[in-house]
């Protein structure tokens, strides 16, 4: 079984695992067989074979005397955001080049003291500042589905574009990602795979790289939603040094899969229906409601009325944050430091330093925060930016309030598009891949992108579920009520 | 509104980022893009609104005022371009 052995979910490599028939030294070096021969889809761009392999010695010993965590032995991909002791953790951009944390993030901390084994790190955007993929200082990462008939390189999403590339290819089992605006989501839709964004709180941010600290959350990306469960429980859980996590007790998430949603209420919010919007989605949106029904949910119209302006808050909020977690990059502690001239003092370090080190995108959005956090314009902007936030998170808590359990949209405006394909667009452009997913993260919500079908090209989309706070074990148990009627099981034809 | 050059160097002043005179124009059309974007908000009634300022009705919590590490001089100078008998160096700051 060894040699598809990459292939396997991680809840059926667990039960392999457990009844000994698989060895975690064989799966993790299925999955490294199957990384080195992907290079073409630059989705891991730090490989680390040793740790791996001397991780899964490790898993196989705890497996041998009984009792292993259901992670013992799980080979994972780790975004390129997590620092990882010892190993390269760069953000995707070259102002990190060369840093090597002297820490590990309370999440992988608490991956490995499960037994997961780390492959190595994944391509992102930079600063997870993109929907493509294709700011990062590695170069694009690349999705392993194509259009039917048709070989052009496809964007995996991002900005854990890596992530998801090596999720949906099976170069490992499953992977961590980080979500500011969508960034689980909508990569997960345009690969087929699950993705969950938890409440904001549930998993520690520490020694994760910051973009947008009220915004940021890491989760899971996975082949599945059981796999979602069992990532999200070990990821999850309160730390001390994150002042934002909750101390909440984590559920046994897989337990809530129960499969039985009869009773609950969905709510369909109207004003996802954009103009514009392509007939497909529109179509995917209506089956999914219809599996929802078919499974004994009522269907609720519901409305949300402040979802237009999400984006442009949020394309205030993030880059103010940005522009103020950034700033740390001055060339002085780690990292790039420029080339100085003669004469060069402080300021001049900064400045070169900065713009050598930062990519385009990246340097727009901090200049962007800069300009809405300065004198005479905080209050136009950000203030005005964190009520509407306000009024985002209330339109969400009076659905609720109604009796809503969960709420079915889109996930994407679209399937994945080919790389390059917006290189000429306004950046405006590239932001509005974000419009279905961005309002979870401004109301600090869980929410989870299914696969449920393919588009006529033959690529995969998704639907997005989003569930009340601190909810996520009930919000998977309606993911998996979703993937089950969906029965999507298409994979990427291998041509990596 | 609109971004001139003038604001847009001011801007990437503030944000401590070199950009040469002959890429201003460029960038004080990018940002302009992204604010008129921005301005939608202004269509939204936010009357007796407080801004939001936590996004999960919780307190933060408080740790015990206690030392917790110490003494990883090294781990801390590790990673920096320039670390010199114990210290960050850096180019000359004060005269």
């Amino acid at each position: 079984m060894s040699a598809a052995a990459n292939t396997l979910t991680v809840a059926a490599a667990r039960d392999a695992l457990r009844r000994r028939e698989l060895s975690a030294v064989d799966l993790t070096m299925a999955c490294l067989t199957a990384m080195d021969a992907a290079d073409s889809l630059n989705a891991f761009v730090h490989k680390t074979p040793e740790i791996a392999l001397a991780q899964a010695r490790a898993a196989d010993a705890r497996l041998a005397a009984g009792a292993a965590p259901d992670l013992c032995g799980i080979p994972l991909g780790i975004k390129d955001l997590f620092c990882t002791r010892g190993v390269a953790s760069q953000a995707a951009s070259n102002i990190l080049r060369g840093f090597r944390p002297e820490y590990e993030s309370t999440v992988t901390s608490q991956l490995f003291a499960a037994g997961a084994v780390m492959l190595g790190k994944l391509n992102m955007d930079e600063f997870a500042m993109g929907s493509s993929n294709e700011t990062s200082c590695y170069g694009d990462a690349v999705n392993p589905w194509r259009r039917a008939g048709d070989d052009t390189a496809l964007t995996p999403g991002g900005s854990s574009g890596g992530s998801a590339s090596a999720v949906a290819a099976d170069l490992c089992l499953a992977a961590t990602g980080t979500d500011t605006g969508g960034s689980i989501r909508q990569p997960a839709a345009f690969t087929g795979i699950v993705g969950i964004k938890p409440t904001y709180g549930r998993v520690s941010r520490w020694g994760i790289i910051a973009f947008a600290s009220s915004l940021d959350q890491a989760g899971p990306m996975t082949k599945t939603v059981r796999d979602a469960a069992l990532l999200l429980g070990a990821m999850a859980g309160h730390d001390p040094k994150d002042s934002t996590s909750a101390d909440l007790p984590v559920p046994d998430f897989e337990a809530a899969l129960t499969g039985d949603i009869r009773g609950k209420t969905i709510g369909i919010p109207r004003e996802y229906r954009m103009d514009g919007m392509p007939a497909e989605i529109e179509a995917l949106w209506a089956s999914g409601t219809a599996m929802l029904k078919d499974a004994g949910a009522r269907i609720a119209d519901i409305s949300l009325p402040h979802t237009k302006y999400a984006l442009p808050a949020y394309y205030v909020i993030a880059p103010a944050e940005a522009s103020s977690n950034l700033a740390r990059y001055d060339g002085v502690r780690y990292g790039h430091r420029a080339k100085l001239a003669q004469g060069d003092g402080i300021t001049e370090m900064y400045e070169k330093t900065r713009a050598e080190g930062f990519g385009k995108e990246v340097q727009r959005r901090v200049m962007i925060g800069t300009y809405v956090l300065s004198a005479g314009f905080y209050d136009a902007y950000y203030n005005r930016a964190r009520k509407v936030r306000a009024l985002i998170k209330r339109d969400f808590e009076q659905a609720f309030a109604t009796g809503v359990d969960a709420i079915l949209t889109p996930a994407t405006p679209s399937s994945a598009f080919g790389l390059g394909e917006m290189a000429h667009a306004d950046p405006v452009e590239m932001y509005l891949n974000d419009v279905f997913t961005v309002t979870v993260n401004l109301a600090g919500l869980p929410g989870i992108a299914v696969p449920v079908g393919l588009d006529a090209k033959g690529l995969p989309l998704g639907l997005q579920l989003i569930g009340k706070p601190w909810q996520e074990a009930e919000l998977l148990n309606h993911a998996y009520v979703l993937e089950q009627a969906a029965g999507f099981v298409a994979k990427a034809q291998k041509w990596w | 509104m609109s971004i001139d050059i003038e604001t847009a160097r001011r801007v990437a002043k503030l944000a401590r980022i070199r950009v040469d005179e002959a890429g201003l124009p460029a960038l004080a059309g990018e940002l302009s893009g992204i604010v008129q974007f921005m301005e939608q908000l202004n269509e939204v009634d936010v009357t007796g609104i407080e801004p939001m300022t936590s996004v999960t009705p919780m307190r933060l919590k408080r740790r015990a005022d206690i030392v917790t590490d110490g003494n990883i001089q090294g781990a801390i100078l590790k990673n920096a371009p320039d670390a010199r008998e114990g210290f960050f160096a850096v180019p000359k700051v004060v005269e």
